[in-house]
């Protein structure tokens, strides 16, 4: 029974410390804020909520599962918002890569600053019209 | 803003509170009646000098459709999951992104923050912004394989926000989302 519980958590451990892992490599390899932040915040919740069970099934005792379960609960109330947050300043800085983007419904927001080109990404290819600032 | 009676304003605050000792008692871990008293008096002097605006309109919570919901919501979270793990690891880098705008149809301040959680919390899909006066939702969306891609995705958030009506919506969220529904599936 110990065995198969062992296995069980070894398992959602594993599993877990791997798709934190592709969060990191995530952060690294995409190109711009908005794509880091899916990369830094998904497959980490899933990673993290892993984590967390593995290690309920290991440590046992109810105490520890309790605190494990709150951890859980406020990742998961979190991780959201600020991922919400950091994304929209990056939108409305442009630290967008545009010529990734397939459909763009949102074409500024309505806060879209005309003068400055805000904080573009470095490797973004130059835009039509950047003769310089207008 | 308008000023309500104590009770009524008590009454209100009554989940928040038992929320506080909730997470006051697991944080000890263990059970016992100074821990319960203790959780009170802190949830207590929270909400006195921490006052929060109540959540309008009476929420109910419909056990199966909540577990529908739930299971759902555990299988997109594990696929999607696969999904953007596979973009970070996958040679050649990224492919396509989107920005989308899904037109919701919920009207309640609480079901569409459950619809905005619920579609930030699944991989490939970020929330940059939601409109509440025109219940519009602006999307990021990760991997964008075509506009068919796109269009699958955008009617994915429909289908959560219905589960998600189903699971906690008061009576007329749901007839309200039935009729809409119908119109626009003859």
């Amino acid at each position: 029974m110990t065995a198969v519980a062992d296995v069980i958590a070894a398992v959602c451990l594993l599993a877990g410390a791997a798709l934190c892992l592709t969060a990191g490599l995530g952060l690294v390899r995409f190109p711009d804020v908005l794509s880091r932040m899916h990369a830094g915040t998904k497959p980490q919740v899933l990673g993290v909520l892993l984590v967390m069970v593995g290690a309920a099934i290991r440590l046992e005792g109810w105490a520890n599962a309790w605190m494990l379960l709150l951890v859980a609960a406020f990742q998961l109330l979190t991780a959201p918002v600020s991922a919400h947050l950091i994304s929209r300043v990056a939108y409305r800085r442009r630290h967008v890569r545009r010529d990734l983007l397939l459909v763009d419904e949102y074409g500024g927001g309505g806060h879209e600053d005309l003068r400055h080109h805000g904080d573009e990404p470095g490797d973004a290819p130059p835009r039509p019209d950047s003769a310089g600032p207008r | 803003m308008t000023v309500e009676p104590a009770a009524t304003r008590l009454r209100h605050q009554v989940p928040l509170m038992l929320w506080l000792v909730v997470v006051w008692m697991l944080l000890w871990g263990t059970w016992s009646w100074a821990n319960l008293l203790s959780g009170l008096v802190v949830a207590f002097v929270l909400l006195v000098l921490l006052p929060l605006p109540h959540v309008v309109g009476g929420t109910r919570v419909r056990p199966l459709p909540l577990l529908v919901f739930l299971g759902h919501f555990l299988a997109d979270l594990v696929v999607s999951g696969a999904e953007v793990a596979w973009e970070a690891l996958r040679p050649g880098g990224l492919r396509n992104t989107a920005i989308v705008q899904v037109q919701l149809r919920v009207d309640s301040d609480l079901l569409l923050t459950m619809v905005a959680e619920a579609t930030s919390l699944v991989p490939g899909s970020l929330v940059l912004d939601l409109d509440r006066e025109g219940r519009v939702m602006t999307l990021h969306v990760l991997p964008a394989r075509d506009l068919a891609d796109v269009e699958r995705k955008r009617s994915h958030v429909l289908v959560v926000e219905q589960r998600l009506v189903r699971a906690f919506g008061s009576a007329e969220d749901l007839a309200a989302l039935e009729r809409v529904t119908r119109v626009e599936a003859p």
